[in-house]
């Protein structure tokens, strides 16, 4: 059910401009691999091209090779609506359909291209994917209540059973829980752990504890300054990462020097 | 900001009216209180301006509507073969709300696609010149719709009415007739749909341009054509909207009277041939056609018509809200 990515010299434009540059690193399957640094360096740029969300952007393109399992999605014959498909997306606020129920909102991209499932397999869906996304005990009796009626990190963890119901390969997650309280942060990390053994993970994070509670694997950015493009400066295993980094760049960072 | 016994949170100067400070009463000066009395007196004059109109159709429709049908037939304008007041202003009722109510059938499909070609497909160019199109349309006068809608539009699209009821005379039991002439229910219809087409676009397109980024990206990430994002993120959100438009519409449909007058060949009845003359009327076109040759009670009749159109209006819209609070807890202003 997880499958690896490997990005191979990935330079990303908003028009003209260069917003990301040079990008190249191997994503493990079945991994939590988290994405630091100041704001500003094109992290969530970055995560955006790996589902090709970044491409809805009027004027963003992107060139290099970013591929799943070999496969390169922004081959010519690859249709990006797949791609998202395959590659899930959690966003930074949580952002379920307001006009839909619990229930539906689960249901959203399973019913997406007009797929008719039988109503048994539908429950069955809704309760595995909210049981997945540990939601399922605060909300099995308000299935047909509005998802905006939720807290904010249970709205959080229903996007997650929203984007786990289709069945993806990857989860990317921008910032999941910039705007929960810590409590809500504590169940979407342990969530996170659990999800790993079935789901390759992608998490850009502002918060450095977060990356090393949660991830394997942690990629840093940075840039050189306004309007000069963001790179990637070292990716290595989490505890290198934050106890015996390469780059002087990343030991400032992560040692709270800068950003 | 000082907080005082006598500030207005305490509990104290809930109980007592009589010293009952405003509220904000701190923060209020100079023209902050000024852009107070202006909002609240725009308000008021709005509800004033109402009230009067009620107040004057009441009043100056009471004669009619307490007239025995004996002095509404000699005086009043009443037709012959109507026994009382409702009876004449029932099919006047019924052509209005016919009219009204196929224009919208018609305008509101069309106006939606606009709307979301211009919001969310068009080039952002070719947007803006058929949103400046549209609003074009809005700036025509409805006399020169009347004089397009007689003159052109009638002799042409009559043809096409003639087809239609051919194809539906033969699926339907019955005869479904189509004048000659065009100037029938259905090119009045038509030309109503044509005139309101731009308030239901422009409403629509801009509460189409406020969904939420956020809903849109949510539809895409799990796999949404344009299409499906178009349907999970944007329509949902739009909905209220979209009936406000719509009703926004029918109000100018009901209450059009140019348009109709100079294209509807009027008749008096409740008849659902739509493509056929000389069956409908709407109260709007029926007091404009009468009026200036009235005097009297028979004035006092074309306004108790003219009462009832405004009845007509006020349960629309009380419909429409019926319709968009239903679902308030579904609506994303939570």
């Amino acid at each position: 059910m997880s499958q690896r990515i490997d990005v191979t010299d990935l330079n990303i434009y908003y028009g003209d401009f260069l917003a990301v540059e040079g990008v190249s690193m191997a994503i493990q399957p079945s991994s939590v691999t988290a994405f630091i640094g100041p704001s500003g360096c094109g992290k969530s740029t970055f995560l955006r091209t790996l589902n090709r969300m970044h491409e809805v952007i009027p004027g963003a393109r992107v060139d290099g090779k970013v591929e799943l399992e070999g496969v390169d999605l922004y081959g010519p014959d690859i249709d990006p609506v797949a791609v998202r498909r395959n590659v899930g997306m959690v966003f930074q606020r949580p952002n379920p359909f307001p006009t839909m129920s619990i229930r539906d909102n689960v249901l959203a991209g399973v019913k997406l291209n007009n797929k008719k499932i039988a109503k048994s397999e539908a429950d069955e869906l809704v309760e595995s994917s909210l049981r997945g996304a540990n939601l399922w005990n605060e909300v099995k009796d308000r299935l047909h209540k509005p998802g905006s009626g939720l807290s904010g990190g249970q709205q959080q963890r229903l996007c997650i059973a929203r984007a786990i119901a289709v069945k993806p390969q990857v989860l990317l997650m921008d910032e999941p829980c910039s705007a929960l309280d810590p409590i809500s942060t504590l169940a979407i990390e342990d969530l996170i752990q659990q999800l790993k053994t079935s789901y390759t993970i992608v998490i850009v994070t502002h918060n450095m504890q977060q990356a090393a509670r949660v991830s394997d694997k942690t990629a840093f950015f940075n840039i050189a300054g306004t309007g000069k493009p963001g790179r990637l400066i070292e990716m290595d295993d989490t505890a290198t990462i934050f106890s015996a980094p390469q780059q002087k760049a990343t030991e400032d960072y992560v040692s709270g020097r800068f950003g | 900001m000082t907080t005082t016994p006598t500030s207005p949170a305490a509990p104290t100067a809930e109980r007592s009216p009589r010293r009952r400070p405003r509220r904000h009463a701190d923060t209020e000066r100079g023209f902050s209180r000024v852009f107070r009395w202006v909002t609240t007196s725009a308000g008021v004059l709005l509800l004033l301006v109402l009230a009067a109109v009620a107040v004057f159709l009441v009043e100056r429709g009471w004669g009619a509507l307490v007239a025995s049908p004996a002095d509404l037939h000699a005086n009043g304008g009443l037709p012959k073969q109507y026994g009382n007041l409702l009876a004449f202003i029932g099919p006047l009722v019924f052509g209005t709300v016919l009219a009204a109510a196929l224009a919208l059938l018609l305008a509101t499909p069309v106006a939606v696609g606009i709307a979301l070609f211009v919001s969310h497909y068009a080039p952002r160019r070719i947007a803006g010149l058929v949103g400046f199109v549209i609003d074009l349309l809005a700036a025509i006068p409805s006399v020169v719709f009347g004089l397009w809608g007689t003159l052109t539009l009638s002799p042409v699209i009559a043809k096409l009415w003639a087809w239609i009821a051919d194809v539906l005379s033969a699926i339907l039991p019955g005869t479904v007739n189509a004048t000659p002439t065009g100037r029938s229910l259905a090119t009045t219809s038509l030309v109503l749909a044509i005139m309101i087409l731009p308030i239901i676009t422009a409403v629509s397109r801009e509460v189409f341009k406020q969904t939420p980024r956020l809903h849109e990206e949510a539809a895409l990430a799990l796999g949404a054509t344009r299409w499906e994002v178009v349907r999970t993120a944007v329509l949902p959100f739009g909905r209220s909207g979209v009936i406000s438009a719509a009703m926004l519409g029918l109000g100018r449909a009901l209450g059009e009277t140019m348009a109709v007058l100079m294209i509807l060949s009027p008749g008096l009845g409740y008849s659902f041939q739509i493509f056929d003359a000389g069956k409908h009327q709407t109260i709007a076109a029926n007091i404009a056609a009468n009026f200036p040759e009235s005097a009297g009670l028979e004035v006092n009749t074309l306004i108790a018509t003219g009462l009832a159109l405004f009845v007509i209006t006020l349960v629309v819209n009380m419909a429409a809200r019926a319709i968009v609070a239903r679902r308030k807890e579904f609506s994303g202003a939570n």
